[in-house]
């Protein structure tokens, strides 16, 4: 082929390429960093400290502490509340959606359900503050509603939409044969939906599930303006709580670079990193097993 | 037989219960946005600056400079993701290594927002001396958004058929002949309802822009892509949480909060109208 | 004829002399592990039509897929042998497909236009070849047009979408767009298996008319569609090449008793 040809296709071809490896190199540079820097204060402080200990307080004059214990305490209570309120709502609203509503209003219902999703967690976080967390404080008489509640709350409805739509996709693929002879033995809709086609999508509802706790987990602002943030290991779902996020968040404009606080924050960002990880390729597993045990 | 005719309509009448809590959640949570804050929206609240400490005058600048940031983000991350995706679809050998890639990046979908602060923070910010900008963050940004932006682009791709990927290739166009003319233009409306979406969610970011760039005040707009900038998600967690008068500005909070709202919604409409002007126009030419 | 003086190919019209256009020398066809076509050689002349007939999954669309290099496209395939064109081996990995496919065509079994205007459809090789000389361009394309007989049909919009056509139409127009490139060889995968009688007859005319001026090799499920149109025909069973010859002679007086049985219907 003519010459200009050859070399502007070879051109084109390698941008691509070039752009590809950009991409990669810069998404793979963040995990890299993170060990690094991680590891720095991993050398410096020691794993155990991490571990051990439930008081986070690296700046602390005499003795810096670099207990985790409340941090994970924070983000699990509020992941895990955020879980139970947004799995049974979800998936309830994705079955009312996927069997019982009439076309007409899942028309109207999935454009809102997809508003909800594109809320920013700022805003969320700001809901928290003025509307949830006073409701919670009126209600259970407290002196401000910003505590593990509020956040599991909000989270639950920021994983939401994710949960809606994935357990949505995996109701719906349950074939219609399964609930066909279902009616035909003469079992009711409730009946059916309960015996057949839910277990029929147990594990893709789990999937679900776990996609929206990996939101929950990795929320930053969210929590940050509505849990409270006291560093304390929390009580239960009325303290105040701080997340491994907020953490991060709240920290990382006080601390001079190099110090053994900026990269204890580093680990706290590599544990964060992972946790999320590990829900995602659990959830990506059983979504896997369940496309291959075949609809 | 009435017990489970029973069972029945209270089992569906729970799953509705759940439909309504939702849509009650959402109903309530704009009622009350729209309620306190569309009446601050003023013409003086959107384009001045905020005066008195922040207690008065209005919000320009974080208007200002959430879209310079959205703009900005999209300039670096659109074609990079799109080269990447149109790389790892046309190009790439269906093996382990892709497969391994493409699990990467799907994985990094779902990072927390804060390590990508984390990591501008310390990558552009310190390691590459740019120092807290629009142009660091907008980097933050775009590594954020980058996941998606490559997924979503796939996802267009891979729809295109084969058949006229091999029509073009049989009459002797080489495969980047046959991508850039047929495969990409036909893909494109997918791609950018997707790069639409993925900077709706750039601009209420407000974690990696933390310390990348953002302030709470600045007293003019930027005037480089080194300066600081002001961005309407840290003003409205400043407004609402750090700020020393909080019930005083409370109004102004549910103004930001408001126009914050309208802005993604607005590109999220922008970009679902784009697909169904392309789905209704199915020929394109 | 006008097309000549376009594309500045020689017009020999004497079926005397006929030269050897494609030699194929013991081809073999792997996919995973499984050994698709075994051991084919074949020496196609240049300036007729070659049938390719056989029950499905003989590897009549395998072979064909080989001489233009599109197995390049799947890493599953290997592909065994030497197909001589014009002086080189075909398939050895140093000739630039892209400059195959320019050479030697091919129309697919499922009408693909492209989505763009008919006339773009058209002139797609043409443009990726370089030319865009305005008035050549539309001669070009208007000539192809014609000889796939849908020019009368589409003239009066050629920048409506080609989408917008029947699926008779859209194969026309592929093979127009096939034809437009000027290649040595056409191969047509069953072109009108998926066509109604009307159309598929319109095109077996275009066929017989180009016949002069390209080689053309045509997978056909269709037995009387090879007698009508082929000049010599190649019987294939379970990847292997059973019988080629002079169509008519085939079809009388097959030499293989497995040749015999397929065309008297006995299986298919």
């Amino acid at each position: 082929m003519k010459k200009s040809r050859f070399y502007w296709n070879l051109f084109f071809e390698k941008s691509l390429a070039a752009s590809a490896l950009v991409a990669i190199a810069s998404l793979v540079g963040i995990f890299l960093l993170l060990l690094a820097n991680s590891w720095k204060a991993l050398e410096r402080i020691g794993v155990k400290a991490f571990l051990s200990g439930d008081i986070w307080n690296p700046s602390a004059f005499e003795e810096a502490s670099y207990g985790m214990g409340a941090l994970l305490a924070g983000t699990g209570l509020t992941s895990l509340g955020a879980m139970a309120i947004a799995a049974p709502l979800g998936i309830g609203t994705a079955f009312f959606l996927s069997e019982i509503a009439p076309a007409a209003l899942r028309h109207v219902m999935k454009p809102l359900v997809e508003l909800l999703a594109a809320i920013p967690s700022v805003v969320m976080g700001f809901v928290g503050i003025v509307l949830v967390g006073p409701f919670f404080a009126r209600v259970f008489g407290l002196s401000n509603g910003l505590n593990a509640l509020n956040g599991s709350v909000l989270l639950a409805f920021m994983a939401l939409p994710t949960l809606i739509s994935v357990a949505e996709d995996v109701i719906q693929a349950v074939p219609h044969t399964y609930k066909e002879a279902s009616y035909a033995l003469g079992a009711n809709r409730w009946e059916t939906l309960i015996r057949v086609t839910l277990p029929a999508c147990y594990s893709g509802l789990i999937s679900a599930i776990m996609l929206g706790v990996g939101r929950a987990v990795g929320e930053t602002m969210t929590v940050l303006m509505a849990t409270g943030n006291a560093s304390a290991f929390p009580s239960g779902f009325f303290s105040s709580v701080r997340t491994l996020t907020a953490t991060i968040a709240i920290e990382m404009g006080e601390v001079p670079t190099g110090t053994p606080h900026y990269y204890a924050l580093f680990v706290c960002a590599l544990v964060l990193f992972l946790l999320t990880l590990a829900v995602n390729v659990a959830a990506e597993r059983i979504a896997t097993q369940l496309r291959k045990r075949g609809q | 037989m009435i017990h489970r005719r029973i069972g029945m309509w209270t089992g569906i009448a729970s799953l509705i219960a759940c439909a309504m809590v939702v849509i009650a959640f959402i109903a309530l949570l704009l009622f009350d946005m729209g309620r306190q804050g569309i009446p601050v929206l003023s013409w003086e609240f959107l384009t001045h600056f905020p005066r008195q400490g922040m207690t008065e005058g209005g919000i320009w600048p974080a208007i200002f400079g959430t879209t310079l940031l959205t703009i900005l983000t999209t300039l670096l991350s659109a074609p990079v993701g799109i080269a990447c995706a149109v790389w790892l679809e046309e190009y790439a050998a269906e093996d382990r290594f892709t497969q391994l890639t493409r699990a990467a990046i799907r994985n990094l979908a779902g990072v927390p927002s804060i390590v990508y602060g984390l990591f501008g923070l310390a990558i552009f910010v310190e390691g590459m001396h740019m120092g807290a900008s629009v142009l660091a963050s907008a980097c933050t940004l775009a590594l954020l958004t980058l996941p998606s932006v490559i997924a979503t682009a796939e996802e267009a791709l891979r729809q295109v058929p084969r058949s006229l990927r091999e029509g073009a290739l049989a009459l002797g166009a080489t495969r980047w002949e046959t991508t850039y003319t047929l495969v990409l233009p036909t893909a494109l409306p997918g791609i950018l309802t997707g790069v639409v979406l993925a900077l709706s969610r750039a601009a209420g970011e407000t974690a990696p822009i933390l310390f990348t760039g953002v302030a709470f005040y600045t007293r003019y707009l930027p005037g480089s892509l080194f300066d600081e900038f002001m961005a309407l998600p840290y003003h409205l967690y400043i407004l609402s949480t750090q700020h020393h008068e909080p019930e005083q500005v409370r109004p102004l909070a549910y103004g930001t909060a408001v126009t914050l709202l309208l802005l993604v919604f607005l590109l999220n409409l922008f970009a679902f109208g784009l697909r169904a002007y392309y789905r209704q126009k199915k020929r394109f030419l | 004829m006008a097309y000549a003086r376009i594309t500045g190919r020689k017009n020999d019209f004497s079926k005397a002399m006929e030269k050897n256009i494609l030699q194929i020398e013991q081809l073999h066809v792997y996919a995973k592990h499984k050994h698709l076509l075994k051991n084919i050689s074949l020496t196609l002349p240049e300036r007729c039509i070659v049938a390719l007939i056989g029950p499905s999954g003989c590897g009549k669309t395998m072979l064909l897929r080989s001489i233009n290099r599109m197995h390049d496209l799947n890493p599953d395939i290997r592909v065994e042998g030497r197909i001589v064109f014009e002086g080189k081996n075909i398939l050895d990995r140093r000739v630039d497909p892209v400059w195959v496919r320019r050479r030697i065509g091919m129309v697919f079994q499922k009408p693909n236009p492209f989505p763009k205007s008919i006339f773009k459809n058209v002139a797609y090789g043409l443009y990726i070849n370089g030319l865009h000389h305005k008035q050549r361009v539309q001669a070009i394309v208007e000539n192809s047009l014609r000889q796939s007989h849908l020019w009368d049909e589409v003239k009066e919009d050629l920048d409506k979408s080609a989408l917008e056509l029947s699926g008779g139409q859209q194969q026309r127009l592929c093979l127009a767009r096939a034809m437009a490139v000027a290649p040595e060889i056409l191969l047509l995968d069953e072109p009108c298996s998926a066509l109604d009688p009307v159309s598929t007859a319109k095109i077996e005319e275009t066929l017989l008319e180009i016949r002069q001026l390209y080689t053309i090799i045509i997978v056909t499920h269709n037995l009387q569609q090879a007698r009508r149109i082929a000049d010599y025909t190649a019987f294939l069973y379970l990847g292997e090449l059973i019988e080629y010859g002079p169509t008519a002679q085939l079809f009388e007086q097959p030499h293989h008793e497995l040749t015999m049985q397929y065309i008297r219907g006995r299986f298919g």
